[in-house]
């Protein structure tokens, strides 16, 4: 793109007084239009990396979107200008949009597993826009894409792109998808949420990737999360947004080392809670004995021993795969184990679900991490609740309504939701009615699997501190399922962490988070990102080791 | 650490997988294909079952129906004996099935001629009416159908849609009829009937056909082109295709290269279905048309109780609808690039 070198004085990326709006369609009401972005103004050089971060619904992604002259999902930019090198590429029609995306313009999204067609192959996919809009021969644009897997740390450069989606694992399709934004040289790359789906061991790997291919090619960046401490290690500002309005925007220093606003803090200090770790971990609620469990002929645990102490927490921790739900699974009944025994309160219980009777039942309740879909979206919160208490109490009409009323406010929400749907609550509010009606049943131990992974962290704290506030007044005993060592840190008794199907480490959290490690605990602990700039470089130097893996 | 541990226990160990497994993990697609034939070949012979006993519980005697008035009950055991009704009905059913194997289905009760010949002769007319209609058809469709997305919700796709929605919707005798009273009767540019002779050559067939033909085309063709319609805007809906759009491909170039063939298995699919129903399902237009093919023999021989021949239709029919359906499958199993390239 020589011939449209710019004059110095104007910045790659202006956006000016950016307003998008949609239609809202919420039940029972009018549909009527709502401001997603209400007016959010930034400018971004050639070769940086601008931070944009906020809680779901900030706007950040659809703010992200505008350079590309795109609204996902009937969204529609409603005013103000993108300038892109000076021109405004809201005002250049169809073709000039399409003439920019893929070519000026690239976009790396959250989920390169479905962002890839599942019917081509890597290496067609990553050269098509660049060959398409005739920047470079089909050879040439092979030869970068090459170039481009190798900078990105993918194995076999020469041959990656011979493979389909499916043929690589969520990390590499995560670089492939940075290396197809990369190879038509762009000016400016939208990074939307790049490692969030990934585990952590995965996502430093695909952070670092992605932080020396902006230094090698030194395109610019707009870097869309709601993690600080991940964008603190890429970005050289940060734009912080809450409900479409910029809360504060400056340099990565300010922002984490100095924060004005005190949105901002909350989220620089967000996990600060702290829950001491009982002193007697004698009691033993839940005991599982050398579990085995495998889907149809394919194993999937090893020999797993632990046990859950009297009215505290124990936390299992491990990425995707490692075994953690199907271990819930199996103390519930769900999956009967190959081989190994479960015992509750010293009584051995029946493997299967069927066979267990309803005071069993009622002793062991679940928490998921999708609340919205573990409620049935056409019953209100007081059937949903209601239904458990109907069923464990036999409580009918006044004594059930009273009944989920006090329920609701244990949950600090109160009986103004009783005849709320699902559809008409926050995600905190929904996972708040999933305990309620986990609570319903007067249980011993509740099994959250990763209760708060699918909220965003200030809503997050909420639910934990919740989670700790019941397991005092009532001496619940959770099994808290997580890949998030933070979470762990903050609010386990005890800790197991998990690996390929088998328990790598279990004890007391005083002890289990201890040096010495492990190799695998010792991983995961490095990889957990930190809230401090130059994190990345450190544990990168650090570790010495190939990160070549997956 | 547990990892460590020895493991006492035969518990820890995972269930052996048998050798089908094994074979299933390393050949997905082999695997799969060979079971959907083996399948097709297992419903064969149900079918065949079901048409023999089918027609064996049928109330009344094709003896008696056919000695008529002179049905003395010596004469009806003479007919039968020659007929070998007087067979136990497992013997009967594997003596017929052993013929059909060598491809005898054995002589006409009615006019004494071998059943397989005359199939042979019927089964011809009947392709080469539904292949004509299958070439026209089914590019159509399918082109409509992309026509249709391309300009989703607008007026080329209302169009489409609504003129579509009426000619399924017409029974396919009234569609006949009008062709005829349009095309023969008010403005004779084609022949009436539409009969075939073996003495024709293929041009001469296909100009008698057009109108039997264009009837089919419109029954079959809006089924398909809603299914391409609707299979390719449920693939448009997915993350990848925003993914086209955001590295600026062109519409067109977008559902034709990153659309089609994810919406392939169920377009194949719903094809398959129709070319069955073109071979199978035209006994109307047949008769309508006055049209020599295997729909027309088949409710003849049923009027008769020419038992030979209806199980013979009974059962190529039930063949073809195997083995499109089969090959539909296999079709499907071949466009999933996951079992076609194995991790």
């Amino acid at each position: 793109m020589a011939e449209l070198r710019k004059p110095d004085e104007i910045p790659l990326l202006e956006i000016r007084n950016l307003e998008i709006g949609a239609m809202a369609y919420p039940p029972g009401e009018r549909p009527h239009p709502i401001e997603i972005v209400k007016g959010v103004s930034f400018t971004l050089e050639s070769g940086k990396v601008l931070g944009l971060i906020g809680e779901s619904g900030a706007g950040k992604s659809t703010i992200g979107l505008s350079p590309l002259a795109y609204g996902r999902g009937g969204v529609t930019i409603t005013g103000g200008e993108v300038l892109l090198d000076g021109v405004d590429i809201l005002k250049l029609g169809k073709a000039g949009t399409r003439a920019i995306r893929g070519a000026r313009v690239c976009y790396v999204s959250q989920s390169a597993a479905a962002s890839f067609n599942p019917a081509h192959k890597l290496g067609n996919q990553v050269i098509e826009a660049t060959v398409r809009h005739g920047l470079m021969s089909r050879s040439e644009a092979r030869a970068r894409a090459v170039e481009l897997f190798g900078i990105l740390g993918l194995p076999e450069p020469e041959t990656f792109g011979d493979r389909y989606p499916h043929q690589v694992s969520g990390g590499q399709l995560q670089r492939a998808m940075t290396a197809m934004a990369l190879c038509s040289r762009p000016e400016l790359i939208i990074f939307d949420e790049p490692t969030t789906a990934l585990d952590v061991t995965t996502q430093i790997d695909v952070l670092a990737a992605i932080k020396t291919a902006i230094v090698k090619t030194g395109t610019a960046a707009l870097y869309i999360t709601h993690d600080l401490s991940v964008v603190a290690q890429v970005a050289d500002d940060i734009m912080v947004l809450r409900n479409g309005e910029t809360v504060e925007y400056g340099s990565v220093e300010k922002i984490i080392e100095n924060p004005d606003a005190d949105y901002t803090r909350e989220l620089v200090n967000v996990r600060a809670i702290r829950n001491e770790e009982a002193g007697d971990q004698s009691g033993r609620v839940l005991e599982m004995k050398n579990i085995s469990a495998s889907y149809g002929t394919t194993p999937v645990l090893f020999d797993v021993s632990l046990h859950v102490p009297k009215g505290q927490t124990l936390a299992i921790v491990g990425e995707s795969g490692s075994g953690k739900s199907t271990l819930a699974r199996v103390a519930t009944g769900l999956l009967p184990p190959t081989s190994g025994s479960v015992r509750f309160d010293g009584q051995e219980l029946p493997p299967a679900l069927k066979n267990r009777s309803r005071e069993e039942l009622r002793k062991l309740q679940l928490i998921y991490q999708m609340a919205d879909t573990a409620m049935n979206p056409r019953q209100t919160v007081g059937a949903i609740i209601g239904r458990v208490v109907t069923f464990y109490d036999g409580l009918r009409g006044s004594a059930r309504r009273n009944r989920v009323n006090e329920l609701l406010e244990q949950i600090e929400m109160g009986s103004g939701f009783y005849d709320r749907y699902p559809a008409e609550l926050s995600g905190g509010q929904k996972q708040r009615v999933a305990i309620a009606r986990a609570l319903a049943a007067e249980p011993e131990l509740i099994i959250c699997d990763e209760p708060t992974s699918a909220l965003d962290p200030l809503v997050a704290d909420g639910i934990l501190k919740l989670l700790l506030q019941l397991q005092k007044e009532k001496q619940l005993s959770y099994v808290f399922i997580t890949h998030d060592i933070a979470i762990v840190r903050a609010i386990a008794d005890s800790v197991a962490v998990m690996h390929r199907g088998r328990l790598v480490r279990f004890g007391p959290k005083s002890q289990a988070l201890t040096p010495p490690f492990d190799d695998y605990t010792d991983l995961l602990l490095k990889s957990v990102p930190e809230m401090k700039i130059g994190w990345l470089e450190d544990v990168l130097a650090s570790r010495r080791i190939s990160s070549a893996g997956n | 650490m547990t990892e460590n541990q020895p493991v006492t226990s035969a518990a820890g160990k995972a269930p052996v997988p048998g050798p089908l497994a094994v074979l299933r993990a390393r050949f997905p697609m082999g695997s799969r294909i060979g079971e959907r034939f083996l399948l097709g070949i297992g419903l064969l012979f149900a079918s065949s079952v079901l048409i023999f006993a089918g027609i064996e519980i049928l109330p009344g005697d094709f003896a008696e129906t056919y000695l008529g008035q002179s049905a003395t009950p010596q004469a009806i055991a003479n007919l039968s004996a020659e007929f070998g009704l007087d067979q136990p009905l497992v013997t009967r059913y594997f003596d017929w099935l052993f013929n059909v194997l060598h491809g005898d289905f054995g002589n006409s009760w009615a006019s004494g001629q071998s059943v397989s010949t005359q199939i042979a002769d019927r089964l011809g007319n009947s392709l080469i009416l539904a292949g004509a209609a299958a070439i026209i058809a089914v590019p159509l469709a399918v082109g409509l159908g992309l026509l249709a997305v391309l300009y989703r919700d607008r007026l080329v796709d209302r169009l489409i849609n609504l003129i579509s929605l009426a000619a399924v919707s017409l029974p396919e005798f009234f569609v006949a009829y009008l062709l005829i009273m349009v095309f023969v009767v008010q403005h004779p540019v084609t022949a009436f009937p539409a009969t075939v002779y073996d003495s024709m050559t293929l041009l001469e067939k296909l100009q008698t056909i057009i109108l039997p033909v264009a009837t089919l085309v419109l029954v079959v063709i809006a089924h398909m082109m809603r299914m391409t319609r609707a299979a390719i805007i449920n693939v448009m809906a997915s993350a990848y295709m925003e993914t086209a759009e955001l590295k600026g491909i062109g519409a067109l170039r977008a559902i034709v290269k990153h659309a089609a063939p994810n919406a392939l298995a169920p377009i194949i699919n719903v094809v398959a279905l129709n070319l069955a129903y073109l071979i199978v399902g035209v006994v109307v237009v047949e008769v309508v048309f006055v049209y020599p093919g295997m729909g027309q023999y088949m409710v003849d021989a049923v009027t008769v109780r020419d038992l030979p021949v209806v199980q013979g239709c009974g059962l190529v029919f039930a063949a073809i609808y195997i083995l499109l359906n089969m090959t539909a499958d296999i079709l499907s199993i071949l466009a999933n690039p996951r079992l076609r390239h194995p991790r």
